[in-house]
């Protein structure tokens, strides 16, 4: 193929073959973790970027703008650090609404204050009509990661635990409900926060916390997958504590999807050594973005690489890496 | 290639109606099964009813997908 | 409470003694069977094998050739469900020529294509229609709908195949040993389980209509391995819960009142007669191949796919030296690969598991 996919900005095995085959040749970057963690001084830094193209641009839960600033400073959190300051740039179309425009701003506004980032400078530029989608929003990050602690995606090892703190797939159920083309209604609601307070309690714990990570495109799969190749490790899970509500599985039966693919956005996959896990898992319910956390599996040895779910009948199978478009099916 | 899901009729037209797969609302058509009531289950595929439940299915099915190992 | 029949069917396996393939010829079936994991808690002398029962798998190349050549025509769009927008066709997909600017619209129903052609009346809009008996009925009231609106922009390009005739070739091809059908619950839903019973008649095998759940399948097994215990084969129903013996005889009409049977062309089956489905002379204004410039251009079937033989149970994914190499996942050459279920998907990752 000799073209961009959809596949490729659905953050599966499309994504990743891009990344490895043209980005990290050319640039070099020294980690593929969603914020480079870099030293200045005896400072340890975390920055990160992103973009946000969500359509459409409001949804049931939050809007782009709560999503840029929940999905930037998660991606510092997730590396440990605690987010200080944040870019702002917009590409807004020709013919946006001044009033939708507003509403996004107020957004990220309350979004900001809530995660305790300070927006320190931002870019405005115009494209004309049609030339995207109302509004995309371009964001960088930085945090600050204390002392000597280190969290990162190859950090995994045999004999940690896997846990999730609520729900899977609200995210990405409350989003599709109101594209184009896929029509059905929902009462799901997008679960768009920032986990930094859940973060830094966990970390606070004194436990030994070897990854953290927040499944936001392709999912837990997608998240659990990464992490499983980085780490050089197995991970299985178990099918009977994934916790799914009873109407986001409504919805993915309905399309034929499967949960652990879609997209969340204020949930947080923590990997900690295994003697410390209900340490860890009673540190986060008592968080308010943790009261329904649960353990979702374990770290094993072998297969490297892969993830397994051992399902509610007691057989097991393999959970891919996703491709990187939820297609609806039939079949 | 039969992927179907069991839904509940909650509103009813005259050949459509809205039904939800444990909240998941959407239209379907319902020509191809006799008499549906609101409140019915029935057997959804491609946007189609193909197949109205009894109750006492409907009970069979919540028994058969609770079993586990 | 209710219990997974594992026992009963370790106890059966052991009383049949000899080893037993059973056949699924419905994707679905073949989806829920992996999803669940349930392969690995067979019995070692019990095999559950994948027939042809993916439409993506069996749909000829040269139809996802034609539906790309409809895809490039300016004031095309092709409607069609998502399964259909991987396959590889001889040079490219739907999904790439979606990147290159064609228009693809994935529906979830041919009403939601009707939807489309009203909605764009400018435009031809051409629905895919892929799909066994479960599906075709809705294609048939979708074609019947744009009639009685008169409506001058809906086609559907028409690939729509019937179970029964490719059961009974792949049975007549003694290729593949088969011990017994799991018969797919949905289709059956709209034929009846009577449509199975030729089968133990001419072949003396037994039927078991199964449905989707776990349980199901498993308990079809059991019924399947209990006939060979008794020494019957007969057709028996286990999804009765969803089938009747007759069907569901509105959309059996609508069925007849708008497609005919025809011959039709399987991958990997060659011609099999009388297994498609081909839209009625009085709807004609709605075939695409009728009404469009369909072009089926000659298709070139990658020289190394296996995936005839794969589906025909004769090869398996490790016998084709495409598989892991050209062939993966990512890149799929074959339909097999493509489907996420497909003999080849599956095995790919197994193999992959194997050696991690």
């Amino acid at each position: 193929m000799n073209r961009i996919l959809l596949a490729h900005g659905g953050g599966g095995s499309l994504t990743q073959e891009l990344v490895q085959q043209m980005f990290v040749p050319a640039f070099k970057m020294r980690s593929l973790d969603d914020a480079a963690v870099l030293g200045v001084d005896r400072v340890r830094l975390a920055f990160t970027t992103d973009s946000y193209v969500v359509k459409p641009y409001v949804f049931p839960g939050g809007d782009i703008g709560r999503l840029a600033v929940c999905g930037t400073v998660n991606d510092l959190a997730v590396q440990g650090a605690q987010p200080l300051w944040m870019s702002l740039s917009f590409i807004l179309e020709e013919g946006l609404p001044l009033a939708d425009l507003e509403t996004i701003v107020a957004s990220i506004k309350t979004a900001a204050t809530e995660a305790g980032v300070e927006i320190v400078t931002g870019d405005t530029k115009v494209v004309e009509r049609g030339k995207c989608e109302g509004l995309y929003i371009n964001t960088a990050g930085i945090g600050r990661v204390a002392g000597r602690r280190s969290v990162s995606h190859a950090g995994a090892r045999a004999g940690d635990v896997v846990l999730l703190n609520g729900p899977l797939a609200e995210h990405g159920v409350a989003v599709m409900s109101r594209r184009e083309g896929i029509v059905f209604q929902t009462s799901v609601v997008s679960d768009c926060a920032p986990v930094w307070p859940l973060v830094k309690a966990i970390l606070d714990s004194n436990a030994e916390i070897h990854t953290l990570r927040d499944p936001t495109r392709g999912g837990v799969a997608g998240a659990l997958n990464d992490i499983a190749v980085a780490s050089g490790v197995g991970i299985r899970l178990e099918e009977k504590a994934l916790p799914i509500g009873r109407e986001v599985r409504g919805a993915c039966d309905l399309l034929g999807l499967d949960p652990l693919t879609i997209a969340n956005e204020g949930k947080l996959l923590v990997i900690c050594r295994g003697s410390d896990a209900d340490r860890v898992l009673a540190t986060m319910k008592r968080q308010p973005l943790g009261r329904r956390s649960v353990v979702i599996g374990e770290v094993i040895e072998k297969p490297k690489g892969m993830v397994l779910l051992h399902t509610t009948i007691g057989g097991e199978r393999i959970v891919d890496m996703p491709t990187g478009e939820d297609l609806p099916r039939i079949c | 290639m039969c992927l179907a899901v069991p839904a509940r009729i909650v509103e009813l037209r005259e050949t459509t109606a809205t039904i939800s797969v444990a909240g998941a609302l959407r239209d379907v058509d319902v020509s191809l099964i006799d008499e549906p009531r609101l409140g019915d289950y029935v057997l959804v595929h491609a946007g189609f009813a193909i197949h109205k439940w009894e109750q006492s299915e409907v009970d069979e099915l919540e028994e058969i997908r609770g079993v586990s190992a | 409470m209710m219990k997974l029949p594992l026992a009963e069917i370790a106890a059966l396996a052991q009383q049949v003694a000899r080893p037993m393939q059973f056949m699924e010829v419905c994707g679905t079936h073949t989806m829920a069977a992996y999803r669940s994991g349930l392969h690995q808690l067979l019995p070692a002398n019990v095999r559950l094998i994948s027939g042809p029962g993916c439409p993506v798998c069996v749909t000829d190349q040269s139809y996802i050739d034609a539906a790309i050549d409809l895809a490039g025509h300016p004031d095309v769009i092709v409607a069609t469900f998502g399964d259909l927008v991987r396959v590889p066709g001889s040079d490219s997909s739907l999904e790439q020529e979606r990147a290159a600017g064609a228009q693809v619209r994935i529906v979830y129903s041919p009403s939601d294509a009707l939807v489309l052609a009203r909605e764009c009346p400018s435009k031809k809009v051409v629905f895919l229609g892929i799909g066994f008996e479960t599906t075709a009925p809705t294609v048939a009231w979708a074609i019947r709908q744009a009639a009685e609106e008169n409506l001058k922009n809906f086609f559907v390009l028409c690939a729509h195949k019937t179970m029964p005739q490719a059961m009974d070739a792949l049975l007549r091809g003694h290729e593949v040993k088969i011990d017994g059908f799991l018969c797919p619950g949905h289709v059956s839903v709209i034929t009846g389980a009577q449509l199975y019973r030729f089968i133990c008649e001419q072949y003396k095998i037994p039927c078991v209509v199964t449905g989707f759940e776990p349980w199901d399948i498993l308990s079809g097994i059991k019924m399947l391995l209990q006939q060979h215990v008794d020494g019957r084969a007969e057709v028996e129903n286990e999804y009765s819960r969803s089938v009747s013996e007759a069907g569901n005889l509105a959309a059996q009409e609508l069925l007849a009142r708008v497609f005919e049977p025809c011959d039709v062309s399987w991958r990997g089956l060659g011609t099999i007669a009388g297994s498609g489905l081909r839209i009625r002379q009085e709807f004609a204004r709605f075939d695409a191949t009728v009404a469009l410039d369909v072009v089926f251009p000659r298709t070139r079937v990658h020289p190394g796919c296996l995936c005839g033989a794969v589906l025909r149970g004769v090869a398996t994914p490790l016998d084709c030296r495409l598989f892991g190499r050209k062939c993966s996942p990512l890149h799929p050459v074959g339909p097999c690969m493509v489907s996420s279920e497909g003999a080849c998907a599956a095995s790919y990752k197994y193999e992959k598991r194997a050696a991690a």
